[in-house]
């Protein structure tokens, strides 16, 4: 049986399967946000999704908007203040899985969602790091969502706003962070996983469809096929049903 | 003890050009009625506080209020850009605006920081990143007990510190429910606060012992302002208008019809004009 899906959908998709039901998640709004509550939607209902406007355990019927909408409140167990959920929860090392999206990143993962161009004269200026810097070395590991594009993966970032393995994959350790930084990265293309050895993240499974030259086509460093390539299970009816329908109630509560 | 005054006079007597002003509100409870207040007495050279500039500094910042920013994420959420933030730092205009860029974690121990009187914060933070590059205000502090090395930040003192908040009762005692972001730490930072409201009640009829009660005695001045948050939301009297958000993206992104729609809704308006917005009262 074949069902029509987007690349966008598989991602989202193969991002949610990345979650499990113990996970306590430190949710990145936008594309890591919809991951999240499908996961929680699916096969781990019993996950704890945190959001920094201080929401912990929420269970949103709706995707929010922003990082601190109303039904992030409303569907928590709790609500905790900004400094406390950055200090107890986060510096405190409650989370296990940071999920992260960017506009930027490189080989080793790490992410700028900052600037492209010099900082003090920049050719675009990105909304900044948010809480990202920090969810990036203070949770036990990182997944990232993005779509591919010669513009997001680039060789060489302009700048670092969260640290992954580090500009040249060893750095991360180098400095003594004990957290394992991101561990997967889900594409729109393909999933990656990091090199034991290099930290380089390499191309672990390709989805239904595309192939490897599409890949390197829409990465902007020659990128690294794993020695044995798995291909990503399909979505199933219930993951493409269960994400249209967040997606559907989400655009009709937003009025977008 | 706060002071009850209108929207006018707690603009002018607390806010002075050059001041640092701090407006916060994350994502809930955002003061916008005030800062359209500072628009319209064309306060000029404020340093802007807040994590997430949001709308209402895209606003102060267009219309020329502020000659820096001091911010750890700059768009709008779930949107885009915030564009006549992006026009100030990439085009100077309507005038420069110089930045001081932070991480959410920072700037919230730094409000922590100024809340309880001490000169900087600490964290455990920005490593193996590139904004302590390009901002000297990030340094470190070897721990003296186990030689950890941990970041430091200036704790945040602003001249005045704005929030909205839900309701006050008539001594000026003001309760903030939902989501409470650093409104706390700020208003127990400044020098001078004005706290906005939804309604004045007879009994603030707090939903829990530990919802947050800030004292009148800690408030410059309150002001009732029904709707002041919007398009940020109240918790209990109003949602969010995400709608509001996705079209400012269109009315933001050139300089013509940001600036029509600011004479039309800001400039030729008055707090009043909030109340359209107010839901219906939670307390009762």
């Amino acid at each position: 049986m074949s069902m029509a899906y987007t690349p966008n959908e598989m991602m989202t998709i193969a991002a949610a399967r990345a979650l499990r039901n113990e996970d306590v998640c430190f949710v990145g709004i936008g594309a890591p946000s919809a991951a999240c509550n499908l996961a929680r939607l699916t096969h781990a209902p019993k996950i704890t999704l945190i959001y920094e406007s201080g929401t912990i355990a929420t269970k949103p019927n709706v995707l929010p908007l922003s990082i601190g909408d109303g039904e992030l409140c409303d569907t928590a167990l709790t609500t905790v203040s900004v400094p406390e959920m950055f200090r107890y929860w986060l510096q405190g090392g409650r989370m296990t899985v940071g999920f992260l999206g960017g506009a930027q990143i490189d080989r080793f993962a790490n992410l700028n969602t900052t600037v492209v161009g010099d900082y003090h004269k920049p050719k675009v200026r990105l909304p900044g790091g948010g809480g990202a810097p920090e969810i990036a070395t203070n949770c036990r590991e990182i997944f990232i969502i993005m779509a591919m594009g010669k513009r997001a993966f680039v060789e060489k970032l302009p700048f670092i706003t969260s640290m992954g393995h580090g500009p040249t994959g060893r750095e991360r350790r180098a400095l003594g962070v004990a957290s394992k930084g991101p561990t997967r990265l889900i594409t729109d293309l393909c999933v990656f996983e990091p090199d034991a050895e290099t930290q380089e993240m390499t191309v672990v499974s390709i989805h239904p469809g595309a192939t490897r030259e599409q890949i390197i086509e829409n990465c902007g460093w020659t990128p690294t096929f794993a020695a044995s390539v798995a291909e990503t299970r399909a979505p199933d009816a219930i993951e493409l049903e269960v994400l249209r329908d967040i997606q559907a109630r989400t655009k009709a509560a937003h009025g977008g | 003890m706060a002071k009850f005054l209108d929207l006018a006079c707690a603009v002018e007597e607390m806010v002075h050009d050059g001041d640092v002003l701090a407006m916060e509100g994350f994502t809930h409870l955002i003061p916008f009625a005030a800062g359209h207040e500072i628009i319209r007495q064309k306060r000029r050279d404020l340093t802007l506080i807040r994590m997430t500039p949001d709308l209402i500094y895209d606003q102060m910042i267009g219309m020329g209020c502020a000659s820096k920013l001091i911010f750890s994420w700059g768009g709008n959420p779930g949107v885009g850009s915030t564009h006549r933030i992006r026009d100030a730092v990439e085009n100077q205009w309507p005038r420069p605006l110089a930045i001081e860029e932070h991480s959410h974690a920072a700037m919230a121990n730094a409000y922590e920081a100024g809340a309880a009187n001490l000169p900087f914060a600490m964290l455990r933070g920005y490593i193996g990143v590139d904004l302590p590059k390009v901002n000297p205000q990030i340094r470190k502090i070897t721990c003296p007990y186990t030689g950890e090395e941990l970041a430091t930040v200036p704790a945040i003192r602003p001249d005045v510190g704005i929030v909205h908040a839900l309701r006050a009762d008539r001594e000026g005692n003001v309760l903030l429910e939902g989501i409470t972001g650093c409104q706390k730490e700020v208003v127990l930072a400044s020098k001078r606060t004005i706290v906005t409201v939804e309604e004045v009640v007879d009994d603030l009829k707090a939903s829990s012992p530990n919802s947050v009660i800030l004292p009148s005695w800690v408030i410059g001045a309150v002001v009732v302002v029904p709707g002041g948050s919007h398009p940020s939301y109240a918790h209990g009297y109003y949602t969010r208008d995400n709608s509001f958000y996705i079209a400012w993206d269109k009315v933001s992104r050139e300089r013509d019809s940001f600036l029509a729609w600011m004479e039309e809704n800001v400039m030729t308006k008055g707090p009043d004009d909030f109340a359209v917005h107010a839901g219906g009262r939670a307390a009762s």
